[in-house]
């Protein structure tokens, strides 16, 4: 990595979920960054946290949602703390997100066009038909029939769907897109191809990811850098390539083992035996350890603290780097 | 456009089936309608022996088999053709709702529409702000006068604010020597008189709108394309309206339909209550006076009334659901 300065910057990110049945912390003291123009994967297992923070960065959380710590600086600025108004203008503008879910996320009842031409307008003043120009232009730039700008989603497939979606995120030329799963939606066939489309597009424009997955092997070639998360929290993070020869947390290495074949049935054989816990009442100290064949009982008491056990190579895990006390840790979750 | 097409097609059965239970109701009930003239013309019949014959022919009431009497009261329902009133006798029928319909239509079609209106647009502000004060407010609040049975809340507001009070007229649609025309104290005074109708049918009638309106409206919001309108940096008020609203009004539409017409024959008890000289005030007239013409006519104008609004609903709900239109 150089020396420039990052684009995204998140500091101990925290968010809370108020639900009913108390809070949940879904994102739990999370820091990383992004350079310009880098790919940066987030993975880890369903319901980990992988949204909320996705959501959070954008700035888009709702209730019960809160963010309760935490900064986001973009190019330095801190957009947490922007009031509502300067930060609708900001956001989409300088970053967009492609979401989780390509047959939701359009409206129903507007024909596409209207859906770039309000996000357009809500940015800057241009005409209509000026707006409509430009979702043409962008529809072709990622393989649908400009003449589709007067459709309804409804008559469109998945996947011409999360196409739509793709070139809106495109539209306002932003220096970041969240990718949340952008093809898990979507068939194999088609989900190769929207992968390929969005690399392409990226290497031309050079737009930051943040790439959001389950599926640890899409990241194979994808991603410059790779975090992982479990139960809210990264536990390690790394160059992809390294992260690859030689992960190091438990964690990664079961997911490592449970990489769906590439050609055959997408079955997620599961190397990690138990479940996830539950981020309402998650486990004392090490949050993998109910899954983990190897701590010590008395090292499991104690949280591991991300560290970096190499350059670039950061692991939340007592087997690496170095000693970690039993700190106030455990007075706090005692409570 | 076949959707349209299927839709027509399926008023023109509704209106058939409805046009001959019209026909067969009151010819199964005990009684014959001519009955209530023997008492009243027994002196011109017992003088003329022909008068009772061109009497029936002139009532619509044949001695003919049934079948034809069948068709020739479709024919003279397609054209219009009512026959006459008995109990305003000679009036024919299509005169008395040329008098009556306008009022109903006006009664039901401003009270309909201010409550829905009302109701849904209180319902969207309510589920935008969801647990907020308005929320913990108006649904409770409407949902207490809905409780009211219409005609008791109507015969509370008639005795307080028109018998007591002495702010509203205490019955019928004007005022007699009003001059009736497009004139400001003509107007005036009409809206004088439906102040207190209306207002029950809205009072009455806002929560169900407002709470129908927040649970989908509710709904909707959870959907992945408002937070991605959220995303794209539209305003809140966009987002609630194009987005959230414009999708949660569809199931309210239907129900739009049923109510408006449903207002249009639900009226009987509110026109009763304040003498408002509309469909229902007669409709309940012509039952006591055994007017067979004029029920006849009054329920078939109803079940039109019922058709034409549920077909205004289809041409909109095309309009605003997209997916309608392909199904
Ligand atoms: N409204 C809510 N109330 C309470 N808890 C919630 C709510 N929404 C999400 N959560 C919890 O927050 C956690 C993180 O959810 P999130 O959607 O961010 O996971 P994810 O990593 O994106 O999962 P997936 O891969 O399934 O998309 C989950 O464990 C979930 O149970
Ligand atoms: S800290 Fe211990 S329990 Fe946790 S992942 Fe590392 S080895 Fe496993
Ligand atoms: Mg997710």
């Amino acid at each position: 990595m150089t020396n420039r300065e990052p684009l995204l910057r998140v500091e101990d990110l925290v968010v809370d979920y108020y639900s009913p049945r108390g809070v949940v912390r879904a994102v739990d003291h999370i820091s990383f960054d992004i350079m310009p123009g880098e790919i940066v994967g987030l993975a880890g297992e369903s319901g980990c946290g992988k949204s909320t923070a996705a959501n959070a960065i954008l700035g888009i959380l709702r209730e019960p949602a809160q963010m309760t710590n935490g900064r986001i600086f973009f190019q330095g600025q801190d957009i947490a703390s922007m009031p509502p108004r300067a930060h609708r203008k900001f956001r989409w503008r300088h970053i967009s997100m492609v979401f989780q879910s390509a047959m939701n996320a359009l409206n129903p009842v507007l024909r596409v066009g209207d859906q770039f031409v309000d996000m357009v307008q809500a940015h800057e003043r241009v005409s209509k038909r000026d707006a409509l120009d430009r979702a043409r232009d962008l529809l072709r730039m990622v393989g649908i029939d400009p003449l589709r700008v007067s459709a309804y989603p409804h008559e469109l497939s998945g996947g011409m769907r999360q196409r739509v979606i793709i070139a809106m995120a495109l539209a306002l030329q932003p220096e970041l897109i969240i990718m949340d799963e952008p093809t898990t939606a979507l068939d194999v066939v088609v989900q190769r191809e929207i992968l390929q489309e969005i690399e392409e597009l990226q290497r031309e424009l050079q737009f930051a990811v943040l790439f959001i997955t389950h599926d640890l092997s899409l990241l194979v070639e994808f991603s410059n850098r790779i975090a992982i998360m479990y139960a809210g929290e990264i536990v390690e993070m790394a160059r992809a390539q390294e992260l690859f020869r030689e992960p190091k947390h438990p964690y990664t290495v079961g997911l490592m083992n449970s990489f769906p074949s590439l050609v055959g049935p997408k079955s997620m054989i599961t190397g990690i035996p138990g479940s996830p816990p539950d981020l309402a009442n998650p486990p004392t100290g090490c949050r993998f350890s109910p899954r983990c064949p190897h701590c010590t009982p008395y090292k499991t008491m104690v949280h591991p603290v991300l560290q970096e056990i190499e350059p670039g190579h950061l692991v939340a895990c007592h087997l690496y780097g170095a000693e970690q006390e039993l700190t106030h840790e455990r007075a706090s979750t005692a409570s | 456009m076949p959707f349209l097409y299927r839709r027509i097609a399926f008023y023109v059965i509704a209106l058939w089936t409805s046009l001959t239970l019209n026909f067969l109701l009151p010819r199964l009930m005990p009684g014959k309608p001519i009955d209530a003239f023997y008492a009243r013309y027994r002196l011109e019949i017992q003088n003329n022996p022909h008068f009772l014959d061109s009497l029936r022919i002139e009532l619509g009431l044949p001695k003919t088999p049934l079948w034809q009497q069948y068709i020739q009261y479709i024919v003279n329902m397609l054209h219009g053709n009512f026959g006459i009133s008995y109990s305003f006798y000679p009036t024919p029928v299509i005169d008395v709702i040329r008098t009556t319909l306008p009022w109903t239509l006006f009664l039901a079609g401003t009270a309909t529409i201010l409550t829905f209106l009302i109701g849904t647009f209180l319902g969207i502000v309510v589920a935008w702000r969801r647990g907020g004060k308005l929320d913990s407010l108006l649904p409770p609040v409407t949902m207490f006068a809905s409780s009211f049975p219409a005609f008791f809340l109507a015969l509370l507001l008639l005795y307080v604010l028109a018998y007591i009070g002495g702010w509203f007229p205490l019955e019928h649609s004007y005022s007699g020597g009003t001059d009736i025309g497009l004139n400001w104290p003509f107007l005036t005074d009409v809206a004088d008189h439906a102040i207190l109708p209306v207002a029950v049918i809205v009072l009455t009638g806002v929560g169900g709108w407002l709470l129908g309106m927040r649970n989908v409206m509710i709904n909707t919001l959870a959907e992945d394309f408002i937070t991605m309108a959220h995303a794209k940096g539209l305003s809140d008020f966009r987002v609630m309206m194009m987005y959230a609203a414009r999708n949660a009004i569809l199931p309210s539409l239907t129900g739009f339909a049923i109510a408006l017409a449903y207002t249009v024959g639900g009226l009987v008890l509110i026109e009763t209550v304040f003498s408002y000289p509309g469909v229902g005030f007669t409709l309940v007239q012509a039952a006591q006076g055994s007017d067979y013409p004029l029920v006849q006519a009054l329920l078939m104008l109803i079940t039109v009334c019922v058709l034409l609004a549920n077909l205004f609903v289809d041409l909109i709900y095309a309009r605003l659901d997209p997916r309608a239109r392909t199904q």
